[in-house]
């Protein structure tokens, strides 16, 4: 019973210690990172990580910020929304970050943001696509990727080329994918193109085949599709294994166009995907040096190719909380919140400047990226000239 | 119509890798009284194996499927001699916990070695799908679709023309009468959870190349495994086949005509009702939890 006890006292002993020891004289400036690194969105997550890391040591090379090195404290949010808003509330009250990347898809997002509101604590946003998160009133959220409205609009000068007269979507059943069907659906019957079904399917779903069936015996044209490119590697290859002929569009930018060709293989030919960052038209970029040095850094490390069009999010996310640490004077939350509205740069996919939007006195800040539609074509990407 | 047969396609090829999932788990219910919570473990050990085998060390497509049955049915023989034969006699309860701790750990050992990031792993079969008609289907889930039903007649054949199936189902009706008549019953506990678990990891490897590998592909499997079981009666292998047929037709149905939305919930609600109505599976001979 005794050495029950006294193991007991130990452990608390060194539990107590090391939460001594976690947060430190600050010498550096953290930065929270909440992404999936497991889970259905494990390879996006790691990804925009990796180019968040990218973005850190280029920081820390030239010196830091205020005369101090950032550190990113980096958690996996494990694709679950309950994960997300416990790494945040962990990430804020633990590390004691100022500020925060995250939590790259939507729902995971919306989980958070009660917590920036509860804490204070500012958030950039890189990946999420749903109107919900800056239209709600939070304003400690600055995001940088582009909402499916802003995605539509951009596709409306481009889909009559593309010769659509009626289409059925395909989307993840959470805040994105639904957030784009809405979006885009509007947006296309406001110019005379009919939408057909609306199916969805579940994030770890990897079989498809009933809705794509359902899709096959239609009467549109085309197919859009949102959702990652785990999920859109077996649409693609089961939409092929049914002999689909239908004209395929994806939105959402985490189609790693590359992967796709490398693991859907003829599958990926034809399809059309729409796309925030064209790494492989490196000069036709808004920055091409910037460009060309991520591009090379991200080769440099051994990653594949395939990821740069995710990674660039978490790299420019970086670089936008350093600059708003720089205005900002200090690493306290207030500051760097004010400091988010002084940033004004060149992104790798266009002008970071954030715009007010949402309910009065509680916007939050909307960068307006660049898009770009991209095309695969016997297992090369072109940017076709519409 | 044209959309009705796709669907019926979809559905028995579905149905099919559902059964080789079902049998395994129901054959180790039905003979241990273990609920076996690491079966979609076992599943996603063939998957990993197979990428394993075909990618990492470049053996042949299909020589790799079938070492990823022989490494399941080993890792099923190891884990029944290390976590289980110490139990014997302990309550269902207890077992039940042991395995739920299998899981954890084998899930998370997964994702310790291979990361988090899916895999996939490239066949040799043509892209190009097979064009009957107005149906279509791809050549690997023509190839999933008959090795799956050869696993099925396989395990049946075992099960009831062998002299090992039949101390099996002598153990099955009577555990204690069976030993007494000479039956080697920590033999035959390890044959049938080395049996399942083969099965599992065979629907795995079948399965890992059509879709992507990760480490938490076993959750849902399990799922499914647990529901066809509920579905067909536990200890039977025919209900255990029929049970996954059914449950791929509810979903493959109710996601085509219903909403896609509710796909998962469709198989639920057939379970719900078959509890409520035949509490004791539809195909089980008699009343079997103690």
């Amino acid at each position: 019973m005794t050495k029950t006890k006294s193991v007991t006292a130990l452990a608390a002993a060194a539990l107590l210690s090391a939460s001594f020891a976690v947060p430190g004289v600050a010498q550096t400036i953290r930065i929270g990172v909440n992404e999936p690194l497991t889970g259905p969105f494990a390879a996006s997550g790691t990804y925009v990580v990796n180019g968040a890391k990218i973005a850190a040591d280029e920081v820390n090379a030239k010196g830091g910020v205020l005369g101090k090195k950032i550190e990113l404290v980096i958690e996996d949010n494990k694709s679950n929304p309950t994960e997300a808003a416990a790494v945040a509330e962990k990430l804020i009250t633990n590390d004691k970050v100022p500020v925060m990347m995250g939590a790259w898809g939507s729902s995971l997002t919306l989980a958070v943001m009660p917590k920036l509101l509860e804490y204070k604590v500012p958030m950039l946003v890189e990946t999420s696509s749903s109107g919900k998160i800056t239209t709600s009133g939070n304003p400690y959220i600055f995001r940088i990727s582009p909402p499916s409205s802003v995605e539509a609009h951009a596709f409306k000068d481009i889909f009559p080329k593309l010769h659509i007269k009626k289409v059925d979507f395909l989307v993840i059943n959470n805040d994105w994918g639904r957030g784009a069907a809405e979006d885009f659906g509007k947006m296309l019957k406001a110019n005379g193109v009919q939408v057909g079904n609306v199916e969805t399917m579940d994030q770890a779903a990897q079989d498809m085949s009933a809705q794509l069936s359902k899709m096959k015996s239609s009467d549109s044209d085309t197919i859009m599709v949102t959702t990652a490119v785990e999920q859109l590697t077996l649409v693609l290859k089961q939409a092929a294994a049914l002999g689909i002929k239908k004209q395929i569009v994806t939105t959402g930018g985490s189609q790693n166009p590359d992967q796709l060709i490398d693991q859907a293989g003829a599958a990926a030919n034809g399809t059309y995907h729409l796309t925030t960052f064209a790494p492989w038209f490196a000069d036709d970029t808004p920055d091409p040096a910037a460009t060309k040095y991520f591009l090379g850094e991200w080769k440099k490390r051994g990653f594949h190719f395939a990821g740069a069009t995710e990674s660039f999010r978490g790299y420019d996310g970086i670089r936008t909380i350093v600059r708003a640490i720089e205005k900002a004077g200090k690493a306290e939350p207030a500051a760097i919140k004010d400091g988010m509205w002084k940033v004004d740069f060149s992104g790798l996919n266009g002008k970071i400047k954030f715009e007010k939007q949402g309910p009065a006195g509680r916007e939050s800040g909307q960068s307006f990226p660049n898009v770009y539609l991209i095309k695969i074509d016997g297992g090369k990407i072109s940017l076709p000239k519409l | 119509m044209t959309e009705f047969l796709q669907h019926i396609v979809n559905m028995l090829i579905l149905g099919s890798t559902y059964a080789l999932l079902g049998i395994g788990l129901t054959l180790i219910f039905g003979i241990m009284r273990v609920v076996n919570f690491a079966h979609g473990e076992l599943y996603s050990f063939g998957a990993y194996f197979v990428y394993f085998a075909a990618i990492l060390l470049g053996f042949n497509f299909f020589v790799s499927i079938l070492i990823a049955i022989v490494a399941g049915c080993l890792l099923g023989a190891l884990i029944e001699f290390v976590l289980l034969r110490p139990m014997r006699g302990a309550d269902i309860d207890t077992t039940m916990l042991i395995m739920i701790g299998a899981m954890i750990v084998m899930q998370n050992g997964e994702q310790y070695i291979w990361g988090g990031v899916a895999k996939s792993v490239n066949t040799p079969f043509p892209q190009a799908p097979l064009v009957i008609g107005s149906v279509s289907v791809s050549w690997l889930s023509v190839f999933v679709f008959c090795a799956s039903l050869a696993l099925i007649a396989a395990s049946y054949l075992l099960i009831n023309k062998t002299k090992l199936g039949k101390a099996m189902r002598a153990t099955f009706q009577d555990r204690d009468t069976a030993s007494l008549m000479g039956v080697n019953i920590q033999m035959i506990y390890m044959a049938t959870f080395a049996l399942g678990s083969a099965l599992a990891a065979a629907a795995g490897a079948l399965l890992g190349p059509v879709y992507v590998i990760s480490p938490q592909m076993g959750n849902l499997a399990s799922l499914k495994a647990f529901a066809i079981v509920i579905l067909g009666g536990l200890g039977s292998i025919g209900g255990a086949t029929i049970g996954g047929f059914m449950l791929a037709f509810a979903e493959e149905m109710g996601a085509g005509y219903i909403s896609s939305g509710y796909r998962d919930a469709m198989g639920f609600l057939i379970i719900i009702a078959v509890l409520l109505f035949k509490p004791t599976g539809l195909f089980a001979r008699a009343e079997r939890i103690g």
